[in-house]
């Protein structure tokens, strides 16, 4: 029993983890209708870029303290995404803007792809840290119910309240504040957005700057926990059919998927893997994903999908 | 001047149904088909065999074959490279599990094994489209990458992993040499080239085209969307299938399921793109430019680099690359949605007013 | 009008027409009698499109049957109404965009296209000269509504008239008995409407088809129609020939507009 709780917190965590990828996804969705299948290479260059800047600040500006390599790597960090955002809504978008969903999506692949190339260009391809201090030792929890106790990562937890945080400011974000209403505007219907006087391209900058930063706080989460190198299948991927389990437009969504595939993955290859060789972790979310697609495409909190003629 | 249509006239709608209505296009088919099958042996070495030609005519096909189901019927697709894998496999188990199975027909049944898990994987279809068919697609893509690795009666129960094949031949004929092997290709492309271009011009054909324009109007009209998704799944899956079981068997030998993977369905996206989606010849254009960039960068950049100074490692050769897809994936997107074939038709268009300017 | 017109063919009783709150036809009732020119006007979202819609399949109604020539249906599934007969032109023209204008009006013969995949791959015998009868037969429909010069072009890269046409040719080669025909004449030129009329007419008189046809223009519908349904609101007011019609209270307010 022990052992199934401790499974299951594993994939508690590590559901949060692809939760924290696919809330930049539904949220550059929510806000401008597009489906940024680049979300996951930002995620991957931003915790790069975060771990090479704060290897170099020290070694440049000769100085010691993690705390100011952490806060100035940071910094950095958002800037290189901030410009990233504005020049993927410059170079790219603006010139898509009444193109089709497909097209779309493929230019985001070729994003994608440009990204990849270009993160390990500037930053390397080996694999890096990340060190922001996060608790490294892991804990014992419920040892007065079970003996010896539950195993429980302390970093996970800490992650989990940053992500729960996180999640706290966006919703309050789009809810409550006028430029979280124009995103939604421009979501709807971009064309009747810009006859209002909503300023398109500003507002997609925007939008694509709170991905940004969804994205790196994403990134240094993972890249604390898991170290940095660039490998799309372990990450965007991943992220995918959590927002198909949660709807491509919840930002709730994109949580409950996530904790839903997280331990629907762990349990699935500990329970279900040894009767079919192992290994099952690869494809057992997408087929999940297949399912609902089959039977509920808008997710378990997704608006649904009407066609118009 | 020589490119005209003066004095061309068609007086049967069959002759103007041709392929090739203009006969300065026949010609030039002929000449290249020609060429391609004669004039080629004579002048190519080993190398371009191996690292360009075999390769491109092989990825021709298989880029035939997602055009068909991406371009043509507008139902993207990530999961090329699982059919690829699934063609090979079972054209591999077929081929040894089953005595004095004639070469062809091994290769035929991996695509026809391919088309089944094509459908099955296509249904999805015809519920959703868009990013949602293509979550559906990736679902076939890993499900396959496990399976090829996992299950061991794909493998023959094989110890290393991968499988391979040898002694080929076709009724008498050896196919060792790169040259046999090239042929043998070509034979393939050709056929199944012909057979695409008469699939989509016939009626099945603009089924697809109007499922992709605007299916609503479709099924208005009697097309059944159903008939007309899962069809071009099958047809896709199978040019696909035979793709990956020459892929196996002619180009690489022994092959593991990593030679299928997710970058080779990107890859092959990537050539439809390019090549220009909805056109047969978009798919060779794509084709051959995704195989020779690669080539070309890698003796060009350390080239470059040497002249500034600069040593370029294989690794930045190849973040390149993906830097170099990336973008021209974003602007053909932008500039020209049709890809390369609508860069030529819009050339052969200034040709036919060649010399006057319009 | 020399023209025999015959028993009632299709059938609309009390359809109701319900998205979520807002409610787009209340109970509809109509018919329309074979061979005849009924016209379909109102105001702006009175519901006209939807009840096209209705009999087309592309909408399931809330309530109602419609009937068509002596079968009832609850709803209309799109491939079976293509089947029996009833062809459609849309308002916001749904061409296929990237196909030319003979491939465009080829799809309408579809239906009738019965060589399978096989041998349309390899287009031997019986699959090419099925595939060169149509091509005629689309052909003689290009003639008719003397778009020729445009055979090959993308349609995408018409103007919007010509599109129209092409819209008309691709429901004409289905051969229809019903023509459902949606603002037809819409930002259209005089001329235009006056040839897009000519090819209605014609239509109507060749081959016998019933045309129902949705229009703005009180010019075209008083003088090309037959009988007339007025809708508001989506509710009908108004039903009968276009001169009953004209003199009708209720639809001179609607359209003058009053407060409801």
């Amino acid at each position: 029993m022990a052992f199934f709780l401790e499974t299951l917190f594993g994939g508690l965590m590590a559901g949060m983890l692809y939760s924290l990828v696919a809330l930049g996804f539904v949220l550059i969705f929510k806000a401008s209708g597009v489906f940024n299948f680049a979300q996951g290479a930002m995620v991957l260059v931003a915790a790069l870029a975060m771990a090479r800047f704060s290897e170099w600040f020290p070694m440049w500006f000769g100085f010691e303290n993690m705390f100011l390599a952490n806060l100035l790597a940071f910094a950095a960090a958002t800037v290189f995404m901030f410009l990233l955002a504005w020049l993927i809504e410059r170079l790219v978008l603006r010139h898509l803007v009444n193109q089709e969903g497909v097209t779309l999506l493929m230019a985001t692949l070729g994003i994608t792809y440009f990204i990849d190339g270009f993160g390990q260009t500037i930053f390397g391809s080996d694999i890096y840290k990340i060190d922001v201090g996060m608790p490294k030792e892991p804990i014992f929890v419920l040892d007065s119910i079970f003996e010896g106790g539950v195993l429980v990562n302390q970093e996970d937890v800490v992650a989990a309240v940053i992500a729960a945080l996180l999640v706290a400011a966006l919703s309050l974000f789009f809810q409550k504040t006028a430029t979280g209403r124009a995103l939604r505007a421009v979501a709807d219907d971009h064309q009747a957005a810009q006859s209002i006087g909503i300023p398109l391209n500003r507002i997609w900058v925007i939008v694509w700057c709170v991905a940004g930063i969804t994205a790196l706080v994403a990134g240094i989460i993972w890249g604390s926990k898991l170290g940095v190198q660039f490998s799309l299948t372990t990450v965007a991927l991943r992220a995918l059919p959590v927002i198909i389990l949660g709807g491509l437009t919840s930002v709730p969504g994109a949580i409950i998927g996530g904790l839903i595939i997280g331990v629907g993955e762990k349990l699935s290859e500990v329970y279900l893997g040894p009767l079919v060789g192992g290994g099952i972790e690869i494809w057992f979310a997408y087929m999940l994903a297949l399912v609902f697609l089959l039977f509920r495409p808008q997710g378990l909190f997704g608006e649904k999908i009407i066609d118009r003629v | 001047m020589f490119y005209r249509e003066n004095g061309q006239f068609k007086t049967s709608y069959r002759a103007d149904q041709q392929i090739f209505p203009i006969t300065q296009d026949r010609i030039a088919i002929l000449a290249i088909v020609a060429f391609a099958a004669v004039g080629v042996p004579l002048l190519v070495d080993e190398y371009l065999y191996r690292a360009i030609l075999i390769p491109f005519l092989i990825l021709s096909l298989a880029a035939l074959g997602v055009n068909i189901l991406v371009g043509y019927c507008g139902q993207i697709s990530l999961g090329s490279g699982a059919f690829m894998a699934v063609g090979a496999y079972m054209a591999y188990n077929t081929y040894i599990r089953v005595d004095g199975m004639p070469l062809i027909v091994a290769l035929l049944s991996g695509g026809f094994f391919a088309t089944l898990v094509g459908m099955v994987f296509g249904i999805p279809s015809l519920r959703v489209k868009g990013l949602y068919l293509a979550v559906a697609t990736l679902a076939a893509q890993f499900f396959c990458d496990w399976a090829f690795l996992r299950v061991g009666w794909f493998t023959n129960n094989n110890a290393s992993g991968s499988v391979s094949v040898s002694d080929l031949t076709v009724l008498g004929w050896t196919i060792n040499t790169p040259m046999d092997k090239y042929l043998f290709c070509l034979g393939f492309l050709l056929v199944f080239g012909l057979l695409a271009k008469n699939l989509v011009r016939s009626a099945i054909g603009r089924e697809w085209m109007a499922i992709r324009d605007m299916d609503v109007a479709a099924a208005v009209i009697g097309i059944r969307p159903m008939y007309a998704k899962l069809s071009a799944f099958a047809v896709s899956s199978f040019i696909v299938g035979v793709a990956g079981a020459l892929w196996g068997f002619i180009h690489l030998g022994s092959w593991e399921p990593a030679a299928f993977s997710i970058d080779r369905s990107f890859q092959l996206l990537f050539m439809v793109i390019i090549g220009g989606m909805g056109s047969i010849m978009g798919s060779f254009f794509g084709a051959g430019f995704i195989v020779v960039l690669p080539i070309f960068l890698n003796q060009v950049l350390p080239a470059v680099g040497e002249l500034f100074g600069v040593t370029i490692s294989t690794a930045t050769v190849s973040h390149a690359e993906y830097m170099v897809f990336g973008s021209l994936i974003v602007w053909f997107l932008i500039v020209e949605p049709h890809g390369l074939a609508k860069l030529w038709s819009v050339g052969k268009q200034k040709l036919r007013l060649w010399p006057f300017p319009h | 009008m020399s023209k025999k017109i015959g028993d009632v063919i299709l059938d609309v009783q009390h359809i109701s027409l319900r998205f979520g709150g807002v409610k787009a036809l209340t109970d509809i009732s109509f018919n329309v009698r074979e061979h005849e020119v009924r016209a379909i006007i109102g105001p702006n979202g009175a519901g006209k499109s939807s009840m096209l819609n209705c009999i087309n399949g592309v909408y399931t109604p809330t309530e109602g049957s419609i009937m068509f020539r002596g079968q009832t249906f609850s709803h209309m599934n799109s491939r079976q109404v293509a089947e029996m007969g009833i062809a459609r032109t849309f308002q916001n023209l749904a061409l296929f965009k990237g196909m030319s204008v003979i491939d465009n009006i080829m799809t309408g013969r579809n239906l009738r296209i019965k060589s399978n995949l096989f041998l349309q791959a390899l287009r031997v015998g019986p699959a090419q000269a099925e595939e060169e009868r149509h091509r005629e037969f689309v052909e003689h429909i290009i003639d008719f509504l003397e778009i020729q010069a445009h055979r090959k072009t993308p349609v995408g890269q018409l103007p919007y008239g010509l599109q129209k046409r092409v819209d008309l040719g691709r429901a004409l080669a289905m051969e229809p008995q019903v023509l459902l025909l949606d603002e037809p004449m819409a930002g259209m030129n005089l001329e235009e409407k006056q040839d897009m009329s000519r090819f209605i007419l014609d239509v109507n008189d060749e081959f016998g088809t019933t045309i129902v046809l949705i229009e703005h223009d009180m010019g075209v519908v008083m003088d090309i129609s037959d009988r007339v349904v007025v809708l508001d609101y989506g509710k009908k007011i108004g039903d009968g020939t276009p001169d009953e019609v004209r003199n009708n209270e209720e639809v001179i307010q609607a359209y003058l507009g009053t407060s409801h």
